[in-house]
């Protein structure tokens, strides 16, 4: 956008316009970069350097033990202090990419004599990577349409508030690299697919055995690229080229893939890979058919070996498939991967994949919140790829159109749409200015040679009168581009608004508006956990809510029972029926599984919604999906959930309920409320004579959010 | 905590009982009372100060004088001073000390640990003198009970004897044990035992034979902080830059009793002093002035509770840990501070020594183990160090920053540490001024070379297959984009001149000057005509490439301008000539002029097609 018109500016040093242009757009470039870094630094400059959330804990635990103890102890690296008393293969169960490319940056930092914290190193890694992506946006934009595209393209992507989300300084999470890694993988497929060159398909498939090394959404590409190759050969456009791209990249990929362990054989043996795998064949099929045509001259002959060959293959693959599915070779389908194709799956079948909200379907919000004008420009830039069709604009649209309609499945999905949208509207507006400015430079050069040749006004309107067609229309041109940059520069405010007040929150440290507008922080998150660090013994197990247990891990040091990593349901099931139990059967959960701590996360006293009474429910349901003893019902009053006076009796007798309320009936919470008003939830609390019998209160923070109980050793029996 | 620890305590006038000499011991200055024995109770480190009048009463000169301390003490003793008493007041650090040493005379009780101080003269018969000495103990109160919860008031129990302790017969002492609170649980009652609000003091009793000891027990109420550093690692960082960085890793306890049963947030919260009594929450750290970028960390990340206060003498930093620390709880934490470089580095005898503090800056704070760490810059060398007491210390390396063989690092160890021992130790090492630059040097260079290859990269032809088609090809269409380019050149260089000849016609209408018309025309045909020299050899290479046909057309458009310029010039030069009338001349050359403006338009927009290859 500003490239062109830039250019058109400096059109007087005619001498060197090409070096100008190239200054101009590698300046622009530089800028962006450094523009999508620093726009991610919010989180350092508001709160400080840490690491966000719950995952990027695990990864940061991950990439400290990968530094200090070498790669080799971290691949058979078994976990001794998660899911106690299972245990976790960490190095086999998990994607390594991004600990290794961090240890990596550290590694490398460190021999330029750069003495840097790991943590340091983790923090940047994602604001890093999205620094990369922009460029890599920028090429690719540049391949599917042109330069301009590619400039707008960076630039959209170095602020989109979807991708920034999951890449701010400290969300040291595996999307950090893997969008930089997926879209890479996309481009370098596109320009082999253009070019039909082995390199850029080899080139491709490395990209793509990052991308499988550093997240699980590598199957988006796995059968995206299937897909699209599979609608080129529909459309007539099979190519000699695609057949070197394609088959390149699917088994130099594949080959790679199954180097990373977590992923092992699924590329032979999953049904989620099938698609690939079909589509290679079909790719055999047809160069053997091109073949077979190329040396029969006689079309009818042709067309019957045509139908023979292909009902054969058709069978021979579904006979293939059948049998592999039959002797259970092949696996079916995941659950997660049918919660992707059909989102009310997940609420019935796997209540821990719907427990979490950013697996909820996603609301016209987010979109308006995380796309702004996007939302508008891609349908337009839809439009102009279609206008111009190529192999490169239908592979754009049609990773677009999918990864949109994932985006409406999940709301974390956004993510993987974020650079399909930001490239189809950045080529949205980069063709309507460029459109315009063409407009408007054609009519300003008459009016130029106009002036100077004073003599010949009329001879240079009527070079002009062959637009004259359409009145005003300079002036039309000149108020579109300005209504362009208008909203380009509302997506800019937009987007800088959204960063510094959504997402450039740790959520570990909660920050609130004091009674005098000044800042209150609430880190009672860490003190809790140094807490345990520094006063449990080393050895002391302590049970939560599944969504604490990286962070107790990583910043407590101790060992839980479940945490993050949601591989076994039952355990966390177990711990659900524990905190869904009467006390005395707690307890008896309780010391089967050996825990000395119990931990909870409390907001009644600072308003603080997320905490684990309200997530109360989706314990009671994962707990009942296993144990049939655990009831919804017993905890709703008329299919209500209620902590008042209301509430059911089991509900005002569970283990959760009591530890939670524990001595907190006696607390005044709010000027001209009763004792026991619980903030979070609005009401006053329905049990405020809560004894505990075999737990014992140890410590609970300044703001009351955590709460640690002590079990107590089992009475003498005499 | 020891098992036991009983005795001990001081101050004594005494004859010295070994037999060969005889030395005594006189009654004390203050306040008309004889010689005195203080014991400081008011926090958890326990200091006797005691100042003793030593009398020769033997024959024979005495120049040193010996202090016994019981072993369960000694083993506690942190620090020991002795100098010279000048007047009222408790020791201070003084202008000199006396030398003390440990001693280990012969036929004494095995139980006793001995130091001898040596007097600065040696004291005739019948001679006097009279010194200051101050012990200081660590861990030497111990908690009764053992376990409290938290509403309970921790209680310390303190055991010694209300003896002066000495191989010396005492003439007269007498013991003052001041507490903190004047809330006693107990104490041990003998003859002359009065209390005086929070101080008990025993005596005055007079001619002790030497090794004379009755114990005496206090049991206390103490809610003052224990705090007690497991581990403190100081590092001191010198730049020559202008920054001395200091950063401290505490591993801190609370050495008082445990606590035990539940920890009621609500309770400490509604009513903190009661419920909350033994606890303590925060530390205060003077640091020195002029310290800055202070920061308060620990390995999770930053701790917003501090509060920074700074005047021109000292920067008071008020740290509070993450939570309230009871009996045995545990934190670790780091802060870390600047200091300007002017006020800890001097140089003397083209050496450079630091002069700076020793232990922490944290108030009453029991240290058991110190590590100093002084990293000084690359290429110091020469190293020594001055420390006012013994310290055990090794040299190590750290690499840092941009170092490439690593800074040397003086390393100190010292155990049982207290805030006495806050004294200035000095590190002295050479260093040469140039090895300043040699850091920004490097990364001036790293970036030189950064951009040379980048130069290089972008000029150099890295190609591998200097004979594959594509190569050749593209070699063809570098030299082609060149020459397109001179051609534009040369014709914009046309279009100049063009514009030129059209000024001087305007010139022309506007003075008459038809000379001056005249000249300008010969000069335009001079250029022109190199011009279309030059351009000859670029077209005939550009003949073979594809876009020939377009820099033809061009090239053949200009000519066309150029001619039809070239005749209007003529005619209004005419015109003028036989001074026709300027409408006239305007419309002779209306026609031409049009062709002019539309021919103008072709050589531009072809120009600019051509620029878009």
């Amino acid at each position: 956008m500003s490239n062109s018109s830039t250019s058109d500016l400096l059109k007087p040093f005619k001498l060197k316009t090409k070096q100008q242009e190239l200054l101009i757009r590698v300046s622009i470039l530089c800028l962006v970069y450094i523009l999508a870094f620093i726009t991610r630094l919010f989180s350092v400059l508001r709160y400080e350097s840490m690491i966000h959330e719950f995952d990027p804990y695990f990864n940061y635990r991950t990439t400290l033990y990968l530094t200090q103890h070498g790669f080799y102890d971290f691949w058979n690296w078994f976990d001794y202090e998660s899911w106690y008393p299972l245990g976790r293969i960490v190095g086999g169960t998990l994607y390594p990419g991004l600990m290794v490319t961090a240890a990596l940056i550290y590694r490398l930092l460190h021999f330029l004599r750069f003495a840097v914290h790991i943590r340091e190193v983790c923090v940047l890694t994602a604001p890093f990577f999205a620094s990369n992506t922009t460029l890599v946006a920028y090429f690719f934009g540049k391949e599917i349409w042109d330069s301009g595209a590619g400039l707008v393209a960076a630039i959209l992507i170095a602020v989109c508030p979807g991708y920034i989300s999951r890449s701010v300084a400290g969300s040291y999470d595996n999307e950090g690299v893997a969008i930089f890694a997926l879209l890479f993988t996309f481009y370098l497929f596109v320009k082999a697919v253009n070019t039909g060159s082995l390199a850029w398909g080899l080139a491709s498939a490395f990209g793509y055995f990052y991308m499988v090394s550093a997240w699980g959404g590598y199957v988006f590409i796995i059968n995206l690229i299937p897909l699209y190759v599979l609608v080129l050969l529909i459309t007539g456009r099979y190519s000699m080229r695609l057949y070197v791209a394609y088959n390149c990249m699917y088994i130099l990929g594949m080959l790679l893939a199954m180097q990373i362990r977590f992923v092992g054989f699924q590329h032979v043996q999953s049904g989620e890979h099938m698609a690939a795998m079909g589509v290679f064949f079909l790719m055999q099929v047809f160069y053997f058919l091109d073949w077979v045509k190329h040396m029969l001259s006689d079309t009818k002959l042709f067309q019957e070996f045509l139908r023979i060959t292909v009902t054969c293959a058709i069978a021979a693959g579904g006979i293939a498939l059948g049998v592999g599915m039959a002797s259970g070779y092949i696996s079916p389908w995941t659950g997660r991967f049918y919660s992707l194709l059909d989102p009310t799956y997940a609420k019935d079948h796997i209540p821990i994949i719907a427990s979490v909200s950013e697996h909820q379907p996603t609301a016209w919000s987010s979109f308006m919140f995380d796309f702004h004008i996007l939302l508008f420009l891609f349908p337009a830039g839809l439009y102009f790829c279609f206008k111009r069709l190529s192999d490169a604009t239908i592979f754009i649209v049609m990773y677009g159109l999918t990864s949109m309609y994932f985006a409406g499945v999940m709301v974390r999905l956004i993510l993987v749409a974020t650079p399909a949208v930001c490239l189809i509207s950045a080529i949205a507006v980069s063709a309507t200015v460029k459109n315009l400015t063409v407009l408007l430079r054609s009519k300003n050069k008459v009016a130029q040679i106009g002036s100077t040749k004073g003599t010949s006004s009329a001879k240079a309107s009527s070079k002009a009168s062959l637009d004259q067609s359409q009145p005003f229309q300079k002036n039309g041109a000149m108020a579109l581009l300005f209504g362009a940059f208008y909203l380009l520069s509302r997506y800019a405010t937009h987007c800088t608004w959204v960063t510094s007040e959504a997402y450039s929150s740790p959520s570990i440290v909660l920050a609130a508006r004091g009674a005098h507008g000044n800042r209150v922080i609430f880190d009672d998150y860490r003190e809790a956990y140094f807490w345990l660090w520094q006063n449990t013994p080393p050895d002391a197990k302590v049970m939560s809510w599944w969504d604490y247990g990286y962070q107790i891990t990583a910043m407590g040091n101790r060992t839980v029972i479940v945490d993050n990593n949601t591989w076994n349901n039952t355990h966390i099931a177990t711990v659900g029926r524990a905190m869904s139990s009467y006390e005395d059967e707690a307890y008896e959960i309780i010391r089967s599984l050996d825990v000395d701590y119990v931990l909870v996360v409390f907001g009644g006293v600072t308003g603080y919604s997320s905490d684990d009474i309200n997530k109360f429910l989706w314990m009671v349901r994962i707990g009942g999906g296993v144990f049939p003893v655990i009831k919804e019902p017993d905890y709703l009053v008329n299919g209500e959930y209620r902590i008042d006076k209301g509430a059911a009796p089991k509900m005002l007798n569970c283990l959760m309920y009591k530890l939670s309320y524990y001595r907190f009936g006696e607390m005044m919470t709010e000027y001209g409320k009763p004792p026991g008003y619980d903030r979070a939830r609005g009401v006053e609390i329905g049990n405020k004579n809560i004894k505990l019998e075999h737990l014992e209160e140890a410590f609970t923070t300044s703001n009351w959010i955590v709460r640690i109980y002590k079990v107590k050793p089992p009475n003498n029996r005499w | 905590m020891e098992s036991f620890r009983f005795c001990f305590l001081m101050l004594t006038i005494a004859i010295l009982a070994s037999p060969a000499l005889s030395d005594l011991v006189l009654s004390k200055v203050d306040r008309r009372r004889p010689y005195v024995l203080q014991i400081y109770l008011t926090s958890h480190i326990v200091r006797i100060s005691s100042t003793v009048k030593v009398e020769n009463a033997g024959p024979e000169k005495e120049s040193l004088v010996l202090l016994a301390f019981p072993e369960q003490q000694a083993k506690n003793m942190a620090y020991l001073m002795a100098a010279p008493h000048e007047g009222k007041g408790k020791v201070k650090n003084p202008v000199v000390a006396l030398p003390v040493k440990a001693a280990n005379p012969k036929d004494m009780p095995a139980a006793l640990t001995f130091y001898s101080v040596s007097l600065p003269q040696g004291l005739a018969e019948g001679d006097s003198f009279t010194f200051d000495v101050l012990a200081v103990f660590t861990h030497a109160l111990r908690p009764i009970p053992e376990q409290i919860t938290q509403a309970d008031i921790q209680l310390v129990l303190y055991q010694d004897s209300a003896h002066y302790l000495s191989p010396y017969a005492v003439k007269v002492q007498s013991l003052s044990v001041k507490l903190p609170d004047s809330r006693i649980e107990s104490y041990t009652k003998l003859e002359n035992t009065k209390i005086h609000g929070s101080e008990i003091k025993y005596g005055p009793y007079e001619n002790l034979p030497s090794f004379s000891y009755s114990p005496i027990a206090v049991h206390f109420e103490s809610n003052l902080p224990f705090a007690v550093a497991q581990e403190l690692v100081r590092e001191i960082e010198i730049s020559h830059w202008g920054n001395v960085q200091v950063t401290e890793h505490y591993k801190l306890i609370h050495g008082g009793a445990q606590s035990k049963g539940e920890f009621s947030r609500l309770d400490f919260l509604a009513r903190p002093i009661v419920r909350g009594a033994s606890a303590f929450r925060y530390l205060v750290a003077n640091l020195p002035p002029r310290a800055h970028s202070v920061y308060y960390r620990d390995e999770i990340g930053n701790i917003s509770t501090s509060h920074l206060r700074g005047d021109s003498k000292k920067t008071e930093l008020l740290i509070e840990p993450r939570y309230p620390m009871f009996g045995g709880w545990r934190t670790a934490f780091t802060i870390g501070y600047g200091l300007p470089l002017q006020d800890f580095l001097y140089e003397s005898d083209g050496k450079r020594f630091l002069n700076i503090t020793f232990s922490s800056p944290m108030v009453e704070l029991v240290i058991d183990a110190l590590i100093v760490k002084v990293v000084l810059p690359e290429g110091s060398s020469d190293i020594s160090v001055a420390a006012p007491f013994p310290v055990e210390q090794w040299q190590e390396t750290k690499i840092s920053h941009l170092d490439i063989d690593g800074r040397p690092v003086v390393v100190l160890k010292k155990t049982n540490v207290v805030p006495e021992h806050n004294q200035f130790f000095q590190v002295y090492y050479h260093f040469s001024q140039l090895s300043m630059l040699r850091e920004p040097l490097m990364l001036i260079s790293g970036f030189f070379f950064f951009f040379v290859a980048c130069i290089v990269y972008m000029h150099a032809d890295i190609s591998i297959s200097k004979s594959s088609a594509s190569y050749l090809a593209k070699r063809q269409w570098e030299e082609v984009q060149a020459v397109v380019q001179q051609v534009q050149n040369i014709i914009s260089r046309c279009l100049t001149i063009h514009d030129n000849l059209e000024a001087s016609l305007r010139d022309l209408s506007r003075t008459g000057n038809i000379q001056a018309c005249k000249a300008a025309r010969k000069a335009a045909d001079g250029l022109l005509k190199e011009l279309s020299k030059e351009l000859k050899p670029l077209l005939t290479f550009l003949q073979s490439s594809p876009s020939a046909a377009q820099v033809e057309e061009l090239v053949a458009k200009e000519r066309e301008l150029q001619e039809k310029v070239m005749v209007k010039h003529s005619t209004v030069v005419d015109g003028y000539e036989k001074k026709l009338g300027a409408r006239d001349i305007e419309n002779r050359v209306a026609l031409q002029q049009q062709k002019l403006t539309a021919l103008r338009q072709e050589v531009d927009d072809l120009l600019e097609f051509i620029d878009e290859i």
